[in-house]
């Protein structure tokens, strides 16, 4: 029997990326075949795949955080199905609610801390399988097709945002797929905004009315938080490090 | 003689019991709810590994949501229903993949962190009750009245 050929043979990773971002970098594109004809594609699906030309990005007004609320944190345990059990040595943290005070002046303040989808990401850096990546549109992810949970990320992650998972899993979330021996942290709900949709924690923030969360394109510069980035001061954590992270605070 | 005798009764035994071990050389595969696939059983018998891993590399690495094969579509279009009428996990009898694998010894890795049940919206059309005849006979007599 001679079976039909699979669409695109998977090593060929590269030239997938050549294709996928012709499709995807302009609404319409225009290949000249030979003189006189045209293929034009039109990209509908484009929607869909990671965009090379955006960077997703974050920008948290730690003024707007209230102190006692953890309507992210729990928004995000709900979404991806990671919960707290008691045993804050094993178990997973995706976002945590950091409270900081300075000594000096007395001024407390509570900020959420998760992966912080840095341009340089040491964790992509040490990562000895591949498992670690940044997507084209600089969400970076654990592929745990390929992890083999040697947590070497978590040890180079300065922000600490990585967890293991220790215990066996059931019924997880069929778009957030966790298990046992793999190391997992803040996807920047990626499942969503392939859909065109905000991350869980900034969705959660809203519908509180404090307002603390502000997600968007950071290459975009008519983009809300491009705008806003532009016009008053804000920080990243680790400037030192030069990772350029993906998440702003404003108001320290 | 007698031993002879023996021996022919345990040959026909051995043969009888051989026979009936062949009624389940291959296992009983369940009947999926979606329509079939149009590159055949065959075809997705040997090759829906590959399938899989191909779409999943193009999910995971570059976002491409709008593919044919992804696990969550297998797990929903061939979910079996266990005794409470809810989708059964592969850890349980007759899940459709852990059939085929439990017969060739081969371990399935994707179930350690994929769901092997369908999501919850996709288990509540599933349950759906449609109405049978008489109830709809009654329904539109109860309208012309």
């Amino acid at each position: 029997m001679k079976l039909p050929a699979l669409k695109t043979p998977a090593k060929d990773i590269t030239e997938i990326n050549r294709r996928e971002f012709l499709r995807s970098g302009a609404a319409v594109a225009t290949v000249a075949l030979a003189p006189g004809v045209t293929l034009m594609a039109f990209g509908g699906e484009a929607k869909a795949l990671a965009d090379p030309g955006k960077r997703w990005g974050l920008l948290i007004d730690v003024n707007k955080c209230a102190k006692d609320c953890t309507a992210c944190v729990t928004a995000c345990s709900d979404e991806h199905g990671w919960e707290d059990t008691g045993n804050p040595e094993t178990d997973p943290q995706w976002i945590r609610k950091v409270d900081l005070k300075d000594k000096d002046t007395g001024r407390e303040v509570s900020l959420p801390v998760m992966c912080q989808h840095c341009e340089n990401p040491p964790c992509v850096d040490v990562c000895p399988t591949g498992a670690s990546f940044i997507r084209p549109d600089g969400i970076v992810l654990v592929d745990k097709h390929t992890c083999i949970g040697c947590r070497y990320c978590m040890m180079a992650c300065p922000f600490k945002a990585r967890s293991f998972v220790h215990e066996e899993l059931e019924d997880q979330k069929s778009y957030s797929p966790r298990g046992k021996g793999t190391v997992e942290s803040c996807t920047l709900c990626v499942h969503r905004i392939d859909e065109g949709g905000t991350p869980a924690c900034v969705e959660a923030c809203g519908k509180t009315g404090n307002g603390a969360m502000l997600f968007g394109d950071l290459n975009d510069p008519e983009s809300e938080i491009s705008r806003r980035l532009a016009e008053y001061p804000s920080i990243t954590l680790r400037e030192d490090l030069r990772v350029n992270p993906g998440v702003h605070y404003s108001n320290i | 003689m007698m031993r002879l005798f023996a021996g022919i009764l345990l040959l026909f035994g051995v043969l009888a019991s051989t026979v009936h071990a062949g009624e389940h050389l291959i296992p009983d595969v369940p009947k999926a709810v979606g329509p079939a696939h149009p590159e055949g059983n065959e075809f997705m018998r040997a090759n829906h590994m590959k399938l899989l891993k191909h779409d999943r590399d193009l999910t995971m690495r570059l976002g491409d949501r709008a593919i044919e094969n992804s696990l969550k579509d297998c797990v929903t279009c061939h979910a079996v229903k266990g005794p409470d009428a809810l989708p059964v996990s592969v850890k349980e009898e007759g899940h459709f993949c852990a059939v085929c694998h439990q017969f060739a010894a081969v371990k399935i890795d994707c179930f350690q962190c994929h769901n092997s049940k369908p999501d919850e919206d996709s288990i509540r059309i599933l349950l759906q009750k449609y109405p049978d005849s008489r109830e709809l006979a009654d329904y539109l007599e109860g309208m012309t009245e």
